[in-house]
């Protein structure tokens, strides 16, 4: 065999893993790998305008399709420009590879041009990652990479390559399989605790199930929402789940959490058997853990061990994959022609239905104002429920969450754990890459989008038509509530003294512009834009400025200390729930 | 369990660049505490064989074990204190031994099983090893002002018995 070249031995090695997209941006590090990207078509480049977009794209990609997006970046400015969007797939769990160049072996650690310590400085936000010094233990290097990135777990692995490694050569060998004996990820759930959380399961009275983006992310949907109908339990989703039970079945009793739906965080207080399937009690979630779930048995399903029992100590741990662990759950149940206390449940569903009937997402319509729920009533009829909607990070996208119902997995793409403004736009685009026949819209604020405007430019050039749902308030209005509530209308720094003409900026990208400013022109708007399925449209609605989200659960609170809309007063909240974000 | 009962973690892992700083780098993210901290390769040159001692409550521990066990480069781990094990420390003592001091520090030495590596007039070099509490015993034991240098190793395990941590 032709002995060739590190940058060619990249190139096949991500051919062979089926990548389809590769977002990046060049520089000198990396100019070998880009002269092995010219004149092939196997592997599309995406050139992005920001390496924290090129991470994001990637991102949404995957989160849309499932599979790995993969990134491309140069040395030094490069890396740190990506480390936001490599920090963000890292919280969700997005299995994501990342190729950064790197100065010269002989160079590293001289303080070289362009050199950073990509490896340490990544180190606490990736799953794994690698610095390749020799080309022979490349292409094995870019398969455990793969392999690491997708299974378990998933996460982001970068793997730094010194621009002497892509110069260097040596013969091809693509490994079919890695093997590492330090990692061996635990799919099938241990069947005797399978069988005793059948048995705590059934047993329950007041059971709750609460899924989360594991569920998502190990394709498990269809496992999910055959248990959960087996069972007849009430099923509520944190905001990474949204999507894996769907939103529009009368089991589905909204999102939980801080900004969730006043029956699931009554029915999470009150459960005394609670079932977390791919969740990991986030502290959005819990509340104050104290106050979580204070009479619930716990049963808790989940590939990573560490998330178990890390916040909130379970009873019944499940270490194992989500669809293998519900099927043997639904094996048991079947087989052995299990019931649970149909009594009992009917009871609780009672009680959830009054819960319910408070109608927790009601909010004040108006005729002059628009009221940014309104818009997204409006957008979840025009698409018919079924596009694909990304988000950026704040009110908005809590409404998003709130007002778009969700019916199947990866059609809700968002920045849960980092809660990282900007990702919406460069998450749209990968979305939109991997299923160019479908709709796709961002929803986002005038504080995020102006986090990776710059993007508008790469949708143009690789022709991404999405829609841009801007919920412009002219403030950092998720800020602007807690400065509201907690800090006595002491706004500062959330207003925005100016802002961009975001139809004029639109247009100057080569897209649509559209400024709606009226209610009756909402459901207009949107359908004239959709209307335009070649074209990105960028709306930009003028939105209520004083609009905040509810059901709010403050700091410190409990799951059933909810703040219900202007019904409540706005007490302070606990002087220990003022330390907590 | 106490709230801050000491562990003594001996993990197995691939002898690889980096791999130290993970660990090292856990303890730091994670705002765990680490009292010492040993680390050398094996017998097979693939592997090292690094032990550290903590602190922390049950959940704690629970949570640094599952950590430990997650780094990709970890191949194996035990928690010594869970189990019948040895443990160990090195300790180099500098002295002060001259006149009455001379005879005294010699027997003090030879009550901890310690062995005088290096003599001058003026002082002696001692090398103890032990569990943790004997050298501290033996640091107590010397007159204090007599105490000129204290190097020690940190400490290192093995379980007992037939059970052996191998890849
Ligand atoms: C402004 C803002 C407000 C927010 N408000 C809320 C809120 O009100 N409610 C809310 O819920 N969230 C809210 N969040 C999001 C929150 O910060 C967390 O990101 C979210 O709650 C975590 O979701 P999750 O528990 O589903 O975990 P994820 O982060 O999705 O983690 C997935 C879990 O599944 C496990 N897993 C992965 N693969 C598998 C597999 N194959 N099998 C089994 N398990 C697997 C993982 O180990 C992990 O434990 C908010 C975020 C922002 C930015
Ligand atoms: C990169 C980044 N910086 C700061 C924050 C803190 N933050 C959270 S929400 C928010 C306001 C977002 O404003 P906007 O995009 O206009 O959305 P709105 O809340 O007004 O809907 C800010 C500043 C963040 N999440 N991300
Ligand atoms: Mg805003």
């Amino acid at each position: 065999m032709e002995p060739i070249t590190g940058a060619e031995i990249l190139v096949r090695c991500l051919k062979e893993e089926g990548v389809e997209y590769l977002f990046g941006y060049p520089g000198g590090a990396v100019l070998h790998i880009y002269d092995a990207l010219y004149n092939q078509d196997d592997v599309k480049h995406v050139l992005v305008r920001h390496e924290q977009a090129a991470a994001h794209a990637a991102d949404g990609y995957s989160r849309a399709c499932g599979k790995p997006g993969v990134v491309l970046v140069t040395s030094g400015p490069g890396v740190t420009n990506a480390v936001t969007g490599i920090a963000n797939a890292y919280m969700d769990s997005i299995p994501m590879v990342i190729i950064s160049g790197q100065v010269p072996t002989a160079l590293i650690g001289n303080d070289a041009f362009q050199e950073v310590d990509s490896v340490g400085i990544t180190r606490p936000c990736v799953k794994h990652n690698f610095l390749v010094k020799d080309v022979n233990k490349l292409a094995e290097t870019i398969k455990k990479a793969f392999y690491i990135a997708t299974t378990g777990r998933p996460g982001p692995v970068l793997v730094d390559l010194p621009k002497d490694v892509t110069i260097a050569k040596t013969e091809y060998h693509y490994p079919k399989k890695v093997k590492l004996r330090s990692y061996n990820p635990t799919v099938k759930g241990h069947a005797g605790q399978i069988r005793k959380a059948v048995d705590m399961i059934l047993s329950a009275k007041r059971p709750m199930i609460y899924t989360g983006g594991g569920v998502i992310l190990s394709e498990g949907s269809t496992e999910l929402v055959e248990l959960t109908q087996l069972l007849g339990y009430p099923i509520t989703n944190t905001l990474m789940g949204l999507g894996a039970y769907p939103a529009t079945d009368k089991q589905f009793i909204g999102m939980l959490g801080m900004h969730g739906t006043y029956e699931a965080n009554m029915a999470m207080h009150h459960c005394d058997v609670l079932i977390a399937i791919g969740a990991r009690f986030d502290d959005r979630v819990t509340g104050k853990i104290d106050k979580f779930c204070p009479t619930a048995r716990i049963v808790h399903v989940d590939i990573d061990p560490s998330s178990i029992s890390k916040n909130v100590k379970v009873d019944i741990p499940i270490v194992g994959s989500v669809p293998n662990v519900l099927r043997a759950m639904i094996n048991v149940i079947r087989d052995e022609k299990l019931r649970s206390d149909t009594e009992a449940l009917a009871r609780w569903w009672r009680q959830i239905e009054e819960w319910r009937a408070m109608k927790s997402l009601s909010y004040r319509p108006s005729d002059e104002v628009i009221k940014p729920q309104y818009v997204i009533e409006k957008l979840y009829r025009v698409t018919e429920g079924k596009a694909i909607i990304t988000s950026d990070v704040g009110q908005h996208q809590m409404w998003a969450a709130q007002y778009y119902h969700f019916d199947r997995p990866r059609q809700w793409i968002n920045s849960g754990g980092l809660g990282t403004m900007g990702f919406g736009l460069p998450a749209a685009m990968g979305a939109k890459l991997a299923f160019p026949d479908q709709d796709v819209a961002c929803v986002t604020g005038d504080g995020s989008i102006q986090m990776m405007l710059q993007e508008l430019a790469t949708m143009k050039q690789y022709h991404t038509p999405v829609k841009i749902v801007n919920l412009n308030n002219g403030y950092l209005g998720m800020v602007r509530q807690w400065q509201e509530f907690f800090y006595q209308k002491r706004y500062c720094m959330t207003y925005f003294e100016a802002l961009p003409d975001f139809v004029m900026l639109a247009e100057a990208y080569g897209h649509v512009g559209m400024r709606i400013e009226k209610p009756g022109d909402v459901e207009g708007a949107l359908r004239e834009a959709f209307a335009m399925k070649d074209r990105t449209v960028f709306l930009d609605f003028l939105t209520d400025q004083t609009e905040n989200v509810f059901p709010m659960i403050p700091s410190g609170g409990g799951q059933n200390e909810m703040l219900l809309a202007e019904r409540d007063e706005m007490v302070s909240t606990h002087d220990e729930g003022m330390v907590l974000l | 369990m106490n709230n801050n009962d000491r562990h003594l973690i001996s993990i197995l892992m691939e002898n690889e660049a980096g791999a130290l700083s993970r660990v090292a780098n856990l303890f730091s993210a994670r705002g765990y505490n680490i009292e010492s901290l040993t680390v050398a390769p094996t017998d097979d040159p693939t592997l090292s064989r690094l032990t550290l001692a903590t602190s922390g409550n049950e959940q704690i521990i629970e949570q640094i074990v599952k950590q430990l066990n997650k780094l990709i480069d970890v191949v194996k781990l035990i928690d010594l204190s869970e189990t019948e094990a040895i443990e160990r420390e090195l300790m180099l003592v500098k002295t002060k031994a001259s006149g009455e001091q001379r005879a005294e520090m010699m027997r003090l030495a030879e009550i901890f099983g310690g062995r005088i590596l290096d003599v001058t007039e003026a002082t002696y070099t001692i090398e103890l090893t032990g569990s943790g509490n004997k050298l501290d015993n033996f640091l107590r034991a010397v007159e204090k002002d007599a105490i000129l240098e204290v190097v020690r190793s940190g400490a290192t395990g093995i379980a007992r018995g037939q059970k052996a941590l191998r890849a």
